[in-house]
């Protein structure tokens, strides 16, 4: 999709050229310097508070109040240790990676079974169900976590990761997203032609819509598992300090009497790594998933 | 349409077995294979969508309308007995300044937040659809913040913020301004929580409205500059109005998020807490309720909080669609 676009404005830049950079549209002109400054004074604005973060986790925290440096000191790894020291924090990154990989998986999964049989599959009451998924993107679960907090007591489930994944296990958005990918991209005549030569549904779902589908999971798998990431109300409420998500560690590790700035940031420097190396991984996916769901939402 | 094409021809080309009770049934062709391919038709699909519709029930509907049941009951949490008290958590909640306090914190933090928001990405939008060198390095440049943990930025930003030793505090001094308590004062808590919100989702939004900028049909534009239309008329004459869908999407969203605001104002400074401030000066709704059901494990008043928050959401994100409708129609010349 962003391909298409892109191919599209560097032909109107070329366009623009001949009539000698008379540009007709603000997508043809050429961008000066002013651009160029203001898109990297918006990136240095970006990148900044991760910067700093590293920067007061590599000072000695006495030395860092008296003055503001500005380059990054040598004492990092003597305060990421203490950060060990502090927090379960490899439980913790640990206990992240499980839960928002099982989430990812399943999420994954459901809402690419439910987005087939919406796309491709005919039954009764499709049309008001599909229409009842999308309204349920307006309501806000968030609200109801002290009904779910206490049944998740009443399980015995307090305090357990199941407590976290459950609930999350396939989203409104993932069955919606899916849908509309399978409807584009999956040929009927394909299925028709898999179930001729005697598919069951679930072979036909297997072997046929699942490896169409690819770009549009591994999207949907990369938002599921950030935001899955970053959830931080429910954690919280449910799990203890022993058993810690990284985020829930993460604020045990800043309420105290004295906070320790080179404490607290190396510890949240440490938590942003990880996320900052799947970022520069997966960047252009992520951006390419972005601008794909913009559109067709 | 196509199940009943493939079930015909399904039957058709697989061979029946050989079976003695196959006369039973003699002229209908109902194999066993033919009964499960028929199940298989008509019931994979409700198979499929099932779990969506379970959990979506058990944790998402049931919870909202036990809420909604429990709003009703002076439950304490590990309290002997939850006696009904009707609408009296309402009407409580109604009289509590805390709450319209509350209420006021995140209004005013969600405004402050989404208005600037939208401006500056649709401006950091025609700066990126602008043809740049390295085009996919730039946009992921915009959207870092958006990766990045909330729980670690807001303390990060904490810190930004701090009184004494923050660095924004050194650079308002060093233009020769006055230091600001961005933690104590009510409207300067606001101004730095919001700060958070833009700094995370303007990039992503900018990626957003991009997106749908390059869905813009050319032609509009080369009409327009040959009838000598300047750039900025095109902007407010054709990209706008283009947008509006996309609008509505980008405003509709960061309502409902943004009134749910939860994470920023509890770790925006470590002393404060549940509390939100000395004098819950940057309390949220969500904090508030959090506060109640959690802390002072008033479960009734918590709920009844949540379904007037709810109602609110709804309410403001009709009034957001209609009135982003409006503004985005008008530009319509």
């Amino acid at each position: 999709m962003a391909t298409v676009a892109d191919r599209q404005a560097s032909t109107g830049v070329k366009r623009a050229r001949k009539s000698k950079g008379k540009a007709g549209s603000l997508a043809e002109r050429r961008p000066g310097f002013v651009v160029y400054g203001i898109l990297i004074a918006f990136i240095l604005g970006s990148a900044f508070p991760f910067y700093w973060s590293f920067l007061v986790a590599s000072h000695d925290d006495a030395k860092f109040t008296a003055e503001m440096p500005l380059l990054p000191g040598g004492n990092f790894f003597h305060n990421a240790g203490r950060v060990l020291d502090s927090i379960p924090f490899w439980k913790a990154l640990g206990n992240s990676v499980i839960v928002s990989g099982t989430v990812t998986v399943s999420v994954v999964i459901l809402s690419t079974l439910a987005g087939f049989a919406f796309a491709k599959l005919r039954f009764k009451g499709r049309g008001p169900l599909m229409v009842f998924v999308v309204a349920t993107l307006a309501v806000p679960t968030q609200l109801g976590i002290i009904p779910l907090y206490m049944a998740m007591a009443e399980f015995g489930w307090s305090g357990t990761l199941g407590a976290v994944i459950i609930p999350n296990l396939v989203t409104a958005f993932g069955v919606f997203w899916m849908r509309q990918y399978i409807a584009d991209a999956v040929p009927d005549e394909l299925i028709e032609a898999a179930r001729m030569d005697g598919c069951s549904m679930i072979r036909t779902f297997w072997h046929v819509c699942l490896p169409a589908v690819r770009p549009a999971a591994a999207m949907l798998g990369i938002f599921t598992f950030m935001m899955s990431w970053n959830d931080f109300l429910w954690p919280l409420i449910v799990l203890n300090a022993d058993n810690p998500t990284m985020q829930v560690a993460l604020e045990k590790l800043q309420s105290g009497y004295y906070v320790d700035n080179s404490l607290v940031l190396a510890g949240t420097t440490m938590a942003t790594v990880p996320i900052l190396i799947v970022f520069l991984v997966l960047g252009r996916q992520i951006v390419a998933g972005i601008m794909q769901g913009a559109v067709k939402g | 349409m196509t199940t009943e094409l493939t079930v015909t021809r399904g039957r058709g080309a697989e061979p029946r077995p050989p079976r003695r009770d196959d006369n039973d049934d003699i002229g209908s062709g109902k194999s066993w294979r033919y009964k499960l391919t028929r199940l298989d038709v008509k019931f994979s699909p409700y198979l499929y969508i099932a779990p969506f519709f379970i959990l979506f029930a058990v944790v998402g509907l049931f919870p909202l309308l036990y809420t909604a049941y429990i709003s009703l009951f002076d439950w304490e949490l590990g309290g002997d007995e939850q006696p009904f008290v009707g609408i009296d958590n309402y009407a409580e909640l109604l009289a509590d300044s805390q709450f319209w306090n509350a209420m006021v914190n995140t209004l005013s933090i969600f405004a402050m937040s989404t208005i600037p928001q939208i401006i500056t990405c649709v401006l950091l939008a025609v700066l990126l659809n602008t043809a740049l060198r390295g085009r996919t390095g730039w946009r992921m440049g915009v959207l870092l913040p958006y990766v990045a943990s909330l729980v670690a930025l807001t303390i990060i930003f904490g810190d930004l913020f701090g009184v004494q030793y923050g660095i924004i505090n050194d650079l308002i001094e060093m233009i020769g301004l006055d230091r600001i308590d961005w933690q104590a004062e009510r409207w300067w808590s606001h101004v730095a929580i919001a700060s958070m919100v833009n700094w995370r989702w303007t990039g992503y939004n900018a990626l957003i409205v991009l997106a749908a900028m390059q869905a813009i049909p050319r032609d509009i534009y080369e009409a327009a500059w040959v009838d000598g239309a300047s750039k900025v008329r095109q902007f407010f004459s054709i990209t706008l109005p283009m947008l509006r869908p996309t609008l509505i999407f980008v405003v509709v969203t960061s309502t409902i998020g943004g009134l749910q605001i939860f994470t920023e104002p509890l770790l925006f400074s470590p002393s404060a807490g549940v509390n939100g401030g000395a004098t819950n000066q940057y309390q949220t709704v969500v904090l508030y309720m959090y506060s109640s059901g959690f802390r002072s494990f008033d479960l009734g008043y918590a709920s009844a909080m949540a379904w007037v928050l709810f109602a609110v959401i709804i309410a403001i994100a009709g009034i957001n669609y209609l009135i982003t409708r409006k503004l985005a129609t008008s530009g319509e010349a």
